[in-house]
């Protein structure tokens, strides 16, 4: 096997200088009852030609985004990705490297995601940032349990136009300490939370309010006025920012969030089926002890030189336990690095480019489509990137036609929300050209 | 090993100047508009977000010379216990990397992701086989994740059957995760002591079982490198009083091919894939934490599974008694195209091969370190190995101090100061994948600082000595937290922590 060194001669001697007679006098302590008396059932070894061509196949069998156009978007993006992401990010001395513990064989990492923070905390306006969570619903979720911890109470309002996956992943962790999940409805018409029923809803025993910036429907919330409310009764603001978006909206520190928590994968990272992913998180430096999850901070070494240690880890599992702020452990550092890198390429005006392109492709899309019989736009307030439609022919036929075109449709709103059958969410990056969008329009 | 210490040491944030870009965008080939004429002026940014302002070679010099400050396991050896950094296979990146993986969008319909999905599906095949388990959901992303989900699995299954019981027992050997984890699916955690031996004391087990007891969670072998040799009679004292079996599958590297988890009454096993199945660790994640469950816990899985109907893969959502979904899409897909190649390339031989290689290569460094540290168990280990630094204490040094030391020796730092119940605990894993050469260049470097200790202790506690920076204040660093950049308020200001480039 070339992946295992040891030879029969190597296995021989080793026994020899363990003092072992054989392997299986090593393994007495194990049952006899409880070995394995056949090998697995199992396929057989592959060499790695025969490995690649049978993955190569499986791979090929798949309708990708690299010879598909891409209009779906509803939490994963196509972006451009630079090309020195991949070259720097897979270089082995990053990929192959544990988990920074010896910080002075580990500075590469934990300078980098301390750059990785910094730049986290600029883009979402927020003090402090952790060094990555797995995704965008896991940060929403721990996102609302930090809020209980800060303000102690139990109950979590969450928008209607938050992303419906994450909405389902923030019920699964409450469901286990048994907290209580408010849903806000979104106005129909605007297709932004209803700021009066959160009004009314919002309570004293509300520990966080949790809105999308941009929402699940590509439209602009009213952050500030979502922070007044959340603050007038003592809870939390919880925003899920795109990081792209950021780059031209005003931030969620500067509107009044108290938490804000994303999706990183915009931020140069490839689609790859749903992850690895990145979750973005950072907070206000008042709460920074109840954060969850690793945080790289500044330090010196024994001579006065500059470097950076894994700080504050009081707060973990490893020496709080069950008292600890999070169970997390393996976060997404690789990813991490990948969205550093990225957001150190695009720079200061790199990322408000794409994030204008963005603004100026989708518009220009939504124009194109609601030319077309039977097209309406779904909702009226401002969109980032993403809006919906409603079609006259219905989601699922545009679809397929889409896809003779090489073109992958957007989502169909009504498996998701059953009043919004026949509308469509169609996500449009800096990636997608004018013609591949007038194609998109002339299958409407 | 080899580090550049002509590296200046600044900050992506201290290099580059005002105007300098690393990407350049296509101009825009729609009719393009005043922003405010589409967005509403008061929703945008006045001041751009404060990134760096660097040129493409400027990133790449930064970033490469950042990465020369790592140690990697494609550099040298991690002894790292319960971590198992074996190699990872070139290969597996490779498959990951193929287009029809790499750049499918997750909410894709399934006609366009047959090939995903029957990946998925394999994989799923192949860990229940190894597991010898009923189904394994392979949604969450890492190990503290798959936990978490599992004892949500748990608690789901008991209150179908409206049973409220809420403690779990866990070995006070236990990684910190576990009792995390437990907690946060709304357990009670009551710890038990570890026997004399290392292992579970059954007799502090009886104690604690009861009425209300929902479950046990269990790492096979223990985090102390010792297999629970009365497996079978815990399982039969935590079935017989109602609660379930966990078993964290994080030391699943010495089992593979050998035992499997079902069969020593496991109803609930999480596997690490960034462990036992190669997948790079990345500096920190991401990982993979498959979740696998007994038959009588299928309904409770999370949601969605991928199903076969013997044509057609589809992902199955309607699942009224599952946990729900933990992450927002399927999974850490990436990393599951490489622990599949990885399953694939070694086969059942090739597994079976993995467990028996890393026992051995750990008792093989078991047999070479014992007269220089004390053993924290006398008698013949699984995949990894505990010491105890007590001897070395003896002479000022501390374990922390040895792992320090260490680092000038070219080798990363064992696993120390876990399992919480050795003193001065030094944790070795060497798996399966480092050669006889390379244990016996470690152990020397090992046995060379256990007569350091003794001679001349003060290399140690004074240790590194030539790695890229020496040995950082971790108490200054928490005290006073500095965990961000921020902008000098002139062009000459350096903070007071920071020494000028120049000077270092």
């Amino acid at each position: 096997m070339r992946y295992i060194p040891n030879t029969p001669d190597d296995r021989t001697a080793m026994l020899a200088a363990i003092g072992a007679g054989s392997f299986a006098e090593l393994i007495s302590g194990v049952p006899a009852e409880l070995l394995l008396k056949a090998p697995l059932r199992l396929p057989p070894a592959l060499t790695e030609p025969e490995l690649m061509s049978e993955l190569g196949a499986m791979a090929a069998s798949n309708v990708d985004t690299a010879s598909n156009a891409c209009f779906l978007g509803a939490g994963a993006y196509d972006h451009f990705i630079p090309s020195v992401i991949g070259h720097l990010a897979t270089r082995a001395e990053f990929a192959t490297s544990y988990t920074p513990y010896q910080a002075e064989v580990s500075q590469g990492t934990l300078q980098a995601t301390f750059e990785y923070q910094s730049m986290v905390c600029e883009l979402t306006g927020m003090e402090a940032a952790n060094a990555s969570m797995y995704d965008g619903a896991s940060a929403t979720a721990e996102a609302a349990l930090m809020a209980q911890r800060v303000t102690k109470r139990a109950e979590v309002a969450v928008s209607t136009a938050v992303h419906p996956h994450y909405r389902k992943a923030l019920r699964t962790y409450m469901r286990g300490i048994g907290s209580p999940v408010l849903e806000l409805p979104y106005s129909s018409g605007e297709g932004v939370t209803d700021l009066d029923a959160m009004r009314a809803d919002v309570t004293g025993s509300t520990a966080a309010v949790i809105i999308q910036y941009p929402n699940f429907f590509g439209c602009i919330e009213d952050v500030a006025e979502a922070a007044k409310i959340a603050h007038d009764k003592g809870a939390l603001l919880v925003v899920i920012a795109d990081p792209i978006a950021l780059g031209l909206l005003k931030s969620p520190g500067e509107l009044g969030a108290d938490i804000a928590v994303g999706e990183g994968q915009p931020l140069g990272k490839s689609l790859s089926f749903g992850g690895p992913y990145l979750g973005l998180f950072a907070c206000r430096e008042e709460h920074l002890r109840q954060m969850p999850g690793r945080v790289v901070g500044e330090t010196v070494d024994a001579i006065g030189k500059r470097g950076y240690v894994l700080t504050l880890q009081a707060r973990e599992q490893h020496i709080k336990r069950e008292r600890a702020t999070s169970n997390i452990c393996t976060n997404e550092a690789l990813i991490a690095l990948m969205a550093a890198i990225y957001m150190a390429a695009m720079g200061k005006s790199g990322i408000r480019r794409v994030a204008g392109l963005c603004v100026q492709k989708s518009h220009y899309a939504l124009d194109e489509l609601v030319k077309r019989p039977g097209v309406t736009r779904a909702f009226s307030a401002p969109f980032f990137k993403e809006f919906a439609v409603k079609t006259a022919k219905g989601v699922g036929p545009v679809n397929k036609r889409l896809l003779k075109q090489n073109i992958i449709g957007g989502l169909d709103l009504g498996a998701h929300y059953p009043e919004l059958k026949g509308r469509m969410l169609v996500a449009v990056t800096e990636k997608r050209t004018k013609e591949e969008i007038d194609r998109l329009a002339g299958c409407f | 090993m080899l580090y550049f210490l002509s590296m200046d040491n600044l900050l992506i944030f201290e290099r580059g100047t005002p105007g300098r870009a690393g990407v350049d965008m296509p101009a825009c080939d729609v009719p393009e508009r005043q922003i405010s004429e589409l967005i509403p002026e008061a929703y945008l940014r006045t001041v751009p977000p404060g990134l760096p302002e660097v040129s493409e070679p400027e990133l790449v010099r930064h970033y490469t010379g950042l990465s020369r400050l790592n140690y990697s396991v494609d550099s040298n050896f991690y002894p790292l216990g319960s971590c198992t950094m074996k190699y990872n296979p070139k290969v597996n990146d490779d498959a990951a990397a193929l287009s029809g993986f790499d750049s499918l969008h997750p909410l894709q319909s399934e006609e366009t992701t047959q090939g995903a999905l029957r990946l998925m599906y394999e994989l799923e095949q192949c860990l229940k086989e190894i597991g010898g388990l009923a189904r394994v959901s392979l949604q969450p992303a890492a190990g503290a994740g798959g936990e978490f989900t599992g004892m949500l699995i748990v608690r789901a299954y008991l209150e179908a059957r409206g049973d409220r019981r809420d403690k779990v027992i866990i070995p006070d050997s236990a990684h910190g995760t576990n009792p995390a984890s437990a907690h946060l699916a709304g357990f009670h955690v009551l710890e038990v002591k570890s026997g004399a031996d290392g292992l579970v004391d059954l007799s502090e087990l009886r104690k604690l079982v009861g009425p209300d007891t929902a479950g046990f969670m269990l790492t096979v072998p223990n985090t102390l490198g010792l297999f629970e040799k009365d497996i079978v009679e815990i399982a039969r004292i935590i079935h017989g009083a109602g609660g379930l079996m966990y078993m964290d599958g994080a030391n699943m590297n010495a089992l593979v091919g050998l035992v499997r988890p079902g069969d020593m009454g496991f109803d609930v096993v999480h596997f690490n894939l960034h462990k036992t199945f190669s997948t790079p660790h990345g500096g920190g994640g991401p990982g993979a934490g498959p979740v696998g469950v007994s038959e009588a816990l299928v309904p409770y899985l999370p949601a969605p599974t991928v199903e076969f109907d013997g044509t057609r893969y589809r992902l199955d959502n309607d699942r009224p008694h599952s946990v729900g979904r933990v992450q927002a899409f399927n999974g850490n897909f990436g990393v599951l195209v490489r622990a599949y190649a990885y399953i694939r390339s070694l086969g059942p031989d090739g597994l079976a091969a993995v467990s028996e290689n890393a026992i051995i290569n750990a008792n093989y460094l078991l047999a070479r370190l014992r007269g220089h540290y004390q053993l924290a168990h006398e008698r013949h280990c699984m995949h990894e190995v505990v010491f105890s630094g007590h001897r070395q204490k003896e002479h000022g040094v501390h374990t922390r101090d040895i792992a320090k030391r260490l680092l000038d020796h070219g080798f990363y730092a064992p696993t120390v100061y876990f399992p919480l119940v050795v003193e001065e605990a030094i944790m070795i894993e060497p798996t399966e994948t480092e050669t006889r050469q390379t244990l016996d260049a470690f152990v020397d470097a090992m046995i060379s600082i256990a007569n350091e200790a003794e001679a001349s202790p003060d290399v140690l506690t004074s240790a590194p000595h030539t790695t890229p920076v020496a040995r950082l204040d971790e108490t200054l660093a928490a005290r006073r937290p500095v965990i961000r950049y921020r902008k000098p308020l002139t062009p000459h200001w350096r903070s007071p922590l920071t020494p000028s480039p120049l000077s270092s």
